[in-house]
């Protein structure tokens, strides 16, 4: 925790703008850049990386956001929410990519090699077209995306003091 | 008589392994393996996709074909643009700024693969059960190891950063130069740590060398099969990842084509259709499509250059060829080797620039006569990347060819694939773990790019699925457990 009780935050938007609503990440960073504050980072990437274990040993919490095929995943149910927002743990999660890790795979790294261990969460925004190229969001997906951004900036609110 | 029936064993999408590949193993009566097929979705919707931007967007938007090399897509197409704009030379600061990034960037992928994506098979075997052939056991076991690959993939993507501007969606080359140049105090934060870069690279060089030596029968005996080799040679034979010309040898070494101008490529490279495949075969023309192919990437790099013009790696190029007898090394596991070579090269290669003062230069940009067409190939971390474009009078793009590297080594997956299946899992009625990872060891040691795919939340890592001689599935399965 930073000296005056605020949490060192690190939002991570990660996809690929150029597929569609893979880019929601991307684009829920571009659209919160306006938030001022010293104790939030902001990072886009194509894809979550072993070095941002590295970055996340700096911050109290992290956040990740993605596009979601399923808004739900981790529950196992099948409903059209515009959004998931929950805290993931450190589980057993050898999910490495090519050259990209998940989330837990992030957060997992970091406690393993550095001995820290944020608070995570996953902000996962549902989409609905992945398949082409191009630099746009889906009408739905652009909804979703603005429901969640109102979503945050309020939980950020409610999280700024401990 | 009840009689046996052929099957297909399909894997699908490989783990570790980019985006979504499939592999189908295919077993005759007695269930001997004849046939193994990796199959890819290329990425001809992407080359569409870019009819019509303009050229001066087309070195930015190119990053968005690929999460996992953007820098390299970066870089190949600036180059083809500085082809249309009339530049065939850069000025000094505008060429030695993009070499310094390409460099970061072969540095940072090649690091990333081998230190968190192959050492698992490679200290702890193939057959090691999957929950432990990953990097968070090698962290457990080898913690100094899984550091120093973390930092120096972050040291990688900072040249990176400071040299294409941004992290994502870098726009600094641009058609005829670059737009940035290295501030001295950029300069000064890359080379607080650049000895230690060094020092640990060739330390990873001695455990890919090592490896290499000590399982000399498995080396020998995987995915070992003859082959051309292509890539980029400077002008006296050298390596050079950012230019020159092409270079082809063939098993034996014997010089295929030297010193090929890559803007004439199509007179020497064509690329075959195969209907059960999405992805193209290239091949060289003079040899035709059965003895034509060849491989790219960090093994074709050192079996077709002459000598590497940095110190540290030139020796080690020279051990390397030693070990191969002066011949090609045709051994699909002495990619590892051959990559960490190149890391050794590229950090070199990123000190020597840095004490280069034309970093500092302002001449960024130039401007020449208008050409229609632009053609340029860089060897990018996995191979020999092709950018062919034409524009029309209103500078938007026409026509988009991109011969990516895992498309030259299309044939050499293939033959690697089936090699593997055949030793491993020939005569099995049942496909185990370690037999999966064997294929999937074979496939990740040329690295292919299969980033067309999206990375959504929500998608399984690995199903494998079994299937009878009617197509009809009759077994599924996962690779490793998540979520």
């Amino acid at each position: 925790m930073s000296a005056n009780n605020q949490l060192r935050t690190l939002i991570i938007g990660y996809g690929n703008p150029g597929r569609q609503d893979d880019g929601l990440g991307p684009e829920f960073i571009k659209q919160i850049e306006h938030i001022e504050s010293e104790h939030l980072h902001l990072q886009s990437n194509y894809q979550l990386t072993v070095e941002d274990a590295y970055d996340a040993q700096e911050y109290d919490q992290l956040i990740f956001v993605d596009a979601s095929i399923d808004a739900c995943l981790n529950v196992g149910l099948k409903t059209e929410k515009p959004f998931l927002f929950e805290q993931i743990e450190n589980i057993d999660d050898s999910g490495l990519g090519s050259h990209s890790l998940s989330p837990n795979g992030v957060i997992r790294l970091c406690e393993t090699l550095y001995g820290s261990s944020p608070k995570a969460f996953v902000l996962g925004i549902l989409g609905y077209e992945f398949d082409q190229f191009e630099e746009c969001l889906s009408a739905q997906a652009n909804t979703n995306l603005q429901a969640a951004l109102t979503f945050l900036q309020n939980w950020l609110t409610s999280q700024t003091y401990a | 008589m009840k009689t046996k029936k052929a099957r297909i064993l399909e894997i699908e999408p490989l783990t570790r392994v980019e985006g979504h590949g499939k592999v189908t193993v295919h077993l005759d009566e007695n269930n001997e393996v004849t046939e193994a097929r990796l199959h890819i979705v290329e990425f001809r919707g992407f080359e569409r996709f870019i009819q019509g931007r303009l050229l001066w967007e087309v070195p930015v938007i190119v990053q968005r074909l690929c999460g996992i090399c953007p820098v390299s897509h970066h870089l190949a197409a600036a180059k083809a643009m500085d082809m249309i704009v009339g530049v065939d030379q850069l000025t000094p600061t505008a060429e030695k700024m993009r070499r310094l990034m390409h460099y970061g960037q072969v540095m940072q992928s090649n690091v990333l693969h081998f230190f968190h994506l192959c050492s698992p098979d490679l200290l702890f075997g193939f057959s090691a059960p999957a929950k432990k052939r990953n990097i968070f056991s090698i962290i457990k076991e080898f913690p100094d190891l899984a550091k120093k690959g973390v930092l120096m993939r972050k040291y990688g993507q900072e040249v990176i950063l400071h040299t294409a501007g941004k992290k994502i969606h870098g726009n600094s080359a641009v058609p005829g130069g670059i737009n940035k140049n290295l501030q001295l105090t950029e300069r000064d934060a890359l080379l607080k740590d650049i000895d230690q870069m060094i020092a640990w690279s060739q330390e990873a060089v001695d455990i890919s060398k090592n490896y290499t030596m000590e399982h000399l029968g498995l080396v020998e005996g995987f995915g070992n099969f003859k082959s051309n080799h292509m890539s980029l040679v400077r002008e006296d034979g050298a390596l050079d990842l950012y230019d020159g010309g092409l270079r082809a040898v063939d098993a034996n070494g014997n010089l295929i084509f030297d010193h090929m101008d890559y803007r004439n490529f199509d007179q020497f490279i064509m690329e075959e259709v195969k209907p059960w495949s999405y992805m193209k075969f290239p091949f060289i023309k003079s040899r035709g499509n059965l003895d034509g192919w060849y491989r790219v990437g960090p093994l074709a790099r050192m079996n077709t250059i002459s000598f590497i013009d940095t110190p540290l790696a030139n020796a080690r190029h020279a051990e390397f060829r030693e070990f191969s007898k002066h011949k090609p090394a045709n051994m699909t596991l002495a990619y590892h080797w051959a990559r960490m070579i190149e890391v050794l090269h590229c950090v070199e290669k990123i000190k020597e620039l840095l004490h280069d003062p034309d970093l500092q230069g302002s001449d960024l940009m130039l401007k020449g006569e208008r050409r229609e067409e632009g053609i340029a190939v860089i060897e990018a971390p996995r191979g020999s990347l092709f950018h062919h474009y034409k524009v029309n009078e209103n500078d938007q793009v026409t026509y988009c060819n991109l011969i990516v590297s895992t498309t030259h080594n299309n044939t050499a997956m293939n033959l690697a694939v089936t090699d593997v299946a055949k030793k491993y899992i020939s005569g099995k009625s049942r496909i185990s773990e370690a037999m999966l990872n064997h294929i999937e060891v074979a496939v990740r040691a040329y690295d292919p790019c299969l980033s067309c795919a999206t990375h959504a939340l929500g998608q399984m890592p690995l199903v494998v699925e079994l299937f009878d001689a009617n197509n009809n599935l009759i077994d599924t399965g996962s690779q490793f457990v998540s979520k």
